[in-house]
């Protein structure tokens, strides 16, 4: 069962030696940078059921590029599908990340500055302010007449201690239009389950899959910062990274309060492609 | 000295003083900036056979595309069988420069990397020269 499923992998996916090493997260970023040239595709679900409300399906398709070791972009593609609804595209956004300290330190902060402009959005790639279950609670013709334009910022700060990585993200994000600022933080911690690599390549070897815990939330807005209508999700998370840049994430998580939606069931695919550019040069030749 | 004279002789300063800097940085400036502590570190995988293979594996999925498949260097990055990387650079500054990088250079920071990888990368460069 295995080599059928890393036979159909590696035919999927075609060889390129490029092992990703992401981090098992859904929400929150680590410090890692998208190293210069590379060009990183990534798929990422999230699967809810509201109290009262119909199951959605929420998804980003991501394109991520290295341009410099210190600056990340990155732009996203939204939809989402909800049953006995419909199905839309909700948005874009586009991000850059910039890493202002070059070297490595105990706590290493890089700046995220993102512009969104998103309907009825439903792919919680961030809870902030008092986003909860009343969001979702609308169907798609009404959602979708409220348009965000959103500025958002970051501070992220990541750590890698004995083979953990912990990281923390402190987000503030102001819709353009005569809305307040709304807060929001998310944390991760994770680890490969072994440190070493092994001496043979392998596709299963325990080096390959990450495993870690999430958490993130709301934290009110500027007139009513705090916990009160807020909505906070915890839960495992892991990983698998394939030898061909392939990466397989999944992540069930758990609200943690009335407001959360009380299960939501997170899934992930990214493709590393290295040397994006190098690639079409090498492909004329 | 006339003024057409001075302005050649400060043109000269600065074209030495650039080439100097340009030639310390393609030399390996990166070296003035380990710390002694990690200049001295040990290789905990020193002579390790199956450590030196598994560093050739890691090296091969993160580093060959910029170093080259067996680190002979590529259009845009340099060799790392030179003498500077295999006489001149201990293993702990080999092992300080995979975790910090040197990016205004272009190298990524390794330290997402479980530092028992990047030691294992450490010793596979450190037996290229026996090759």
């Amino acid at each position: 069962m295995r080599w059928k499923l890393a036979f159909l992998l590696t035919f999927l996916f075609p060889a390129s030696d490029a092992f990703a090493q992401e981090r098992p997260y859904f929400v929150t970023y680590s410090h890692e940078m998208e190293e210069p040239g590379n060009l990183e595709i990534e798929m990422y679900n999230a699967i809810g059921k509201p109290p009262g409300g119909n199951r959605f399906l929420g998804s980003t398709l991501e394109f991520e590029y290295g341009l410099k070791t210190w600056w990340t972009t990155e732009f996203y593609l939204d939809g989402q599908a909800t049953v006995n609804d419909s199905t839309i595209f909700t948005g874009f956004r586009w991000e850059n990340r910039f890493r202002p300290l070059l070297e490595e330190h105990w706590i290493n902060p890089v700046i995220y500055a993102e512009f969104e402009d998103t309907s009825a959005d439903k792919s919680l790639r961030e809870v902030v302010g008092h986003d909860g279950v009343p969001d979702f609670a609308d169907p798609n013709a009404i959602a979708r007449q409220d348009h965000e334009r959103e500025m958002e910022l970051k501070l992220i700060l990541g750590s890698n201690y004995r083979g953990f990585n912990i990281s923390e993200n402190f987000i503030s994000e102001k819709n353009l239009a005569n809305e307040p600022w709304e807060f929001g933080y998310a944390w991760a911690v994770s680890r490969p389950l072994k440190l070493a690599a092994s001496a043979h390549r392998c596709e299963f070897c325990a080096e390959r899959f990450q495993a870690g815990i999430e958490m993130y939330g709301g934290l009110g807005d500027r007139y009513s910062f705090g916990l009160n209508q807020t909505s906070h999700y915890i839960g495992p998370t892991m990983n698998w990274g394939a030898t061909n840049g392939l990466t397989l994430s999944f992540s069930p998580q758990f609200g943690l309060n009335d407001y959360s939606i009380p299960r939501l069931y997170r899934f992930g695919v990214s493709y590393e492609i290295e040397d994006l550019f190098g690639h079409f040069h090498r492909g004329a030749q | 000295m006339t003024r057409r004279t001075g302005f050649l002789c400060l043109s000269g300063l600065v074209a030495v003083c650039l080439s100097v800097y340009v030639g310390a940085a393609a030399d390996g400036l990166w070296l003035t900036k380990v710390p002694p502590a990690d200049h001295e570190r040990k290789d905990p995988y020193f002579g390790q056979a199956d450590a030196i293979a598994a560093g050739r594996n890691v090296f091969v999925e993160h580093c060959a595309h910029c170093h080259g498949e067996n680190a002979e260097g590529t259009k845009k990055r340099p060799s790392l069988r030179t003498e500077r990387v295999q006489r001149q650079a201990t293993v702990g500054d080999l092992h300080w420069l995979l975790v910090n990088g040197y990016m205004k250079k272009g190298m990524p920071s390794w330290a997402k990397l479980p530092d028992p990888q990047i030691w294992q990368v450490v010793s596979y460069l450190k037996s290229l020269h026996q090759e």
